[in-house]
């Protein structure tokens, strides 16, 4: 009975899983140090010393600001019901959005220019998520797959515009230009070198806090995002209360490609400076789909998730010094989605008495979502309503 | 449920009991690296530190990163006062991260490869006047008075594989598949149109400008147009779009020329020679002169003079009289007989754009 209890209590408390599958993973990756021959010490402990310090951790901020952001992304979506694999492509267009408004307006005063960037690549992001939304509801057509077409799509766009006279870079590099000094967030060099902070420590970070709270607002506290919610947990009981649900998908999609687009123009404006004729796709949307599986699509436990792995890939990337793979933290990563994903699967058809409860609870939600909304439409109308009561009531 | 509870538990005593060993092979690693550090106590004081930064790659490129990073760990090996570490950069935006890493543990000299990083560079050499660098195929940051530029004779080199691609075309019609047009890479094609042209005069020359480094499917599709159009040999300066032109050739039957590195080992049968550049050369030399003290800002240019470039050692398939040609090609070279143009106006057949 005591083990059941523990098992029921780990089952139960969502934060209690992910930190297991943290704590499993950095175990896993404490095993392949082992067979490689390395020191699980150093290692461990290079990735814990090049995060603590103040330096460290700005840099594991300016990395975590982009994760954050395709994570917001990926749980915006998530919370909808759709799954947005196609952050990748968004955050491309977005970064590719803000890079060409800072290079080609780069005479453009400080407030003006930033703002600008910002919403080019917001919209650019958006209209890369509405696209694929427009093909779901208006042909079917899997929005994963589309998605993941579009990604490469976005890549190879972005390889093209940054292969245009104007937009690459002057001389010998394959890359863009770097963008005005005027549309860069970084903090002033005085107050970096004074708080010793990274060359790249920039504000970025403080525009992903705040769309957070947006989101969470959003989701949490407007009709958009209760309808949103509505249909994410069932599409028929929406469409039965009345929602709009196509409108509702292309909605979704296109606030998710907003945000990883935002994200794209906070990494160029802030760390980046400029994009790479890319060789290989960057990761930074993909990253954001396992920052939101280990924040739970919570917008904070996104921000948490998004430090935890900003920390990773940063503290990671030092990992050659002490003779370990910077590989090690792809292992971790790997290994904690991996238990997060064991541990939904347990929940679902594990514990036969939760899942009953499960699929009750989910039940008697579908049931109030569906009643709350058809409640306005029964006031407005009321024969209607009292008509089908009296029916039951005959029958 | 309780087959899976059983299952958990079974895996977490599996993980711990690996923890635990894992804790004593840890002290045991400990022990062994603090010995030896406490008898050669006094040397650590006068290790040299060299640092270097992969681009985008990675370290295990099977070109560039990869040669200089043998070569770093040849020198630690040769003479253990070295200290020779890497990073790798996954995205455009870790060069920099990556450099100041290296510079606030205080890395003597710092090796970064490849043009690539030639922004990030600058940025950091201005920003720590002091520090060191050495940047690899790059000479932008030759003004500054803290970076060496390492630059490669390759026109030297694409002469000498021009030669052999001259001497070995049946159908005399020979390709050329670039990654980039720029003055820089411009030189390979030069050197190899007339290196050919020295052999087979009446040789054409096909060249693609792939505009990429990393598209081995596109090297793939040009290879195989200019094998179509009656090309039997080919030569890349392309990176990892070169990989598909070496595929393309090794699927097709046809000569393969590879670049940078010995890239035999891709396709032994039909890769008949690579223009080498001694990337690993150049970093050693560099990190010996900051140990010796006589490190220099400035370009570095290696040629055949100096060994800096030069056909692969797999020289299997190349038949003897060839190789006599090369030699002596070589020798007129080093002597100043010889020069190889570096203009594009001195190779009229150049028709990339």
């Amino acid at each position: 009975m005591k083990k059941k209890s523990i098992m029921e209590i780990i089952t139960s408390n969502r934060f209690l899983q992910i930190l297991l599958s943290i704590l499993l993973g950095f175990l896993v990756g404490a095993l392949f140090l082992v067979i490689m021959g390395v020191s699980v010490g150093d290692a461990y402990g290079k990735l814990i010393s090049s995060v603590s310090s103040v330096k460290g951790f700005s840099y594991v901020v300016v990395y975590a600001t982009a994760y954050i952001m395709t994570g917001l992304s990926v749980a915006f979506s998530f919370k909808t019901g759709v799954f947005n694999i196609g952050a990748e492509g968004q955050f491309i267009m977005g970064s590719m959005g803000a890079a060409v408004v800072g290079i080609l307006l780069k005479d453009l005063p400080k407030p003006v220019l930033i703002p600008l960037c910002f919403l080019a690549a917001m919209l650019a992001g958006a209209l890369w998520g509405s696209l694929v939304g427009l093909l779901k509801t208006r042909w079917g057509i899997n929005e994963v797959l589309a998605m993941i077409m579009s990604n490469w799509i976005a890549f190879y766009l972005s390889n093209f515009i940054a292969g245009i006279p104007a937009i690459h870079h002057e001389g010998n590099a394959e890359a863009t230009r770097t963008i005005s000094e005027n549309a860069r967030t970084l903090f002033g060099a005085d107050f970096r070198s004074k708080l010793n902070l990274a060359p790249t420590a920039n504000w970025g970070i403080f525009v992903a806090l705040a769309v957070m709270i947006v989101v969470w607002y959003i989701i949490e506290k407007t009709t958009l995002g209760y309808e949103l919610k509505a249909v994410g947990a069932n599409r028929n009981a929406a469409e039965y209360g009345g929602i709009g649900v196509n409108k509702s998908i292309l909605t979704a999609l296109a606030i998710s490609g907003a945000l990883a687009g935002l994200g794209g123009a906070l990494q160029v404006m802030g760390m980046g400076g400029r994009i790479s004729i890319f060789t290989g796709q960057e990761g930074f949307g993909f990253a954001g789909i396992v920052v939101a599986l280990i924040g739970c699509s919570n917008p904070f436990g996104v921000l948490a998730a998004g430090l935890f792995y900003g920390a990773l890939i940063y503290g990671g990337s030092k990992l050659t010094l002490v003779g370990a793979p910077t590989q090690l933290t792809s292992v971790i990563i790997g290994t904690v989605v991996f238990f997060i994903a064991i541990s939904v699967i347990f929940e679902r058809f594990g514990g036969g008495l939760r899942s009953r409860k499960n699929i009750a609870g989910r039940k008697e939600a579908e049931a109030k979502i569906a009643s709350e909304k058809a409640g306005p439409d029964g006031n407005k109308e009321g024969p209607h309503g009292s008509e089908n009561g009296k029916e039951d009531e005959t029958t | 449920m309780k087959k899976i509870l059983a299952m958990l538990l079974v895996l977490c005593m599996v993980l711990s009991l690996a923890a635990c060993g894992e804790n004593g092979e840890t002290t045991k690693a400990a022990d062994n690296s603090t010995k030896p550090a406490d008898t050669t106590a006094a040397a650590v004081t006068e290790k040299i530190k060299v640092g270097m930064v992969t681009d985008v790659g990675g370290v295990n490129d099977k070109s560039f990163n990869q040669t200089s990073w043998e070569g770093l760990q040849a020198l630690a090996q040769e003479d253990p006062s070295f200290e020779v570490k890497y990073l790798e950069s996954k995205t455009d935006a870790d060069y920099q991260t990556n450099i100041n890493t290296f510079i606030d543990e205080k890395y003597d000299l710092i090796i970064c490869v490849g043009y690539m990083l030639a922004s990030a560079t600058r940025e950091a050499a201005q920003a720590n006047p002091n520090q060191k660098f050495a940047i690899i195929d790059d000479s932008t940051n030759a003004d500054l008075p803290n970076v060496a530029c390492l630059m490669f004779a390759q026109e030297q080199a694409s002469y000498l594989v021009g030669l052999v691609a001259g001497s070995v075309t049946k159908s005399k019609t020979v390709g050329y598949v670039q990654g980039m047009v720029s003055d820089t890479m411009n030189l390979f094609a030069i050197g190899y149109i007339s290196g050919v042209l020295a052999t087979c005069p009446d040789a054409n020359v096909l060249q693609y400008n792939a505009n990429n480094f990393g598209d081995i499917a596109g090297g793939q599709t040009a290879a195989k147009n200019m094998i179509t159009q009656g090309a039997d040999v080919i030569y890349h300066a392309a990176g990892g779009t070169g990989i598909g032109v070496i595929q393309a050739c090794d699927e097709e039957g046809i000569w393969a020329i590879g670049v940078d590195t010995d890239q035999a080992p891709l396709a032994p049968n039909h890769v008949i020679t690579s223009a080498m550049k001694r990337v690993d050369v150049a970093s050693q030399d560099i990190s010996k002169a900051v140990k010796a003290g006589t490190f220099r800002a400035g370009v570095h240019t290696y040629d055949l003079k100096n060994g800096g470039v030069d056909l692969a050692p797999t020289r299997d398939h190349i038949p003897a009289e060839v190789l006599a040609v090369v030699e002596q090609a070589k020798k007129d070279i080093i002597d100043g007989k010889l020069v190889v143009p570096t203009d594009v106006k001195d190779c009229p057949m150049f028709n990339l754009k």
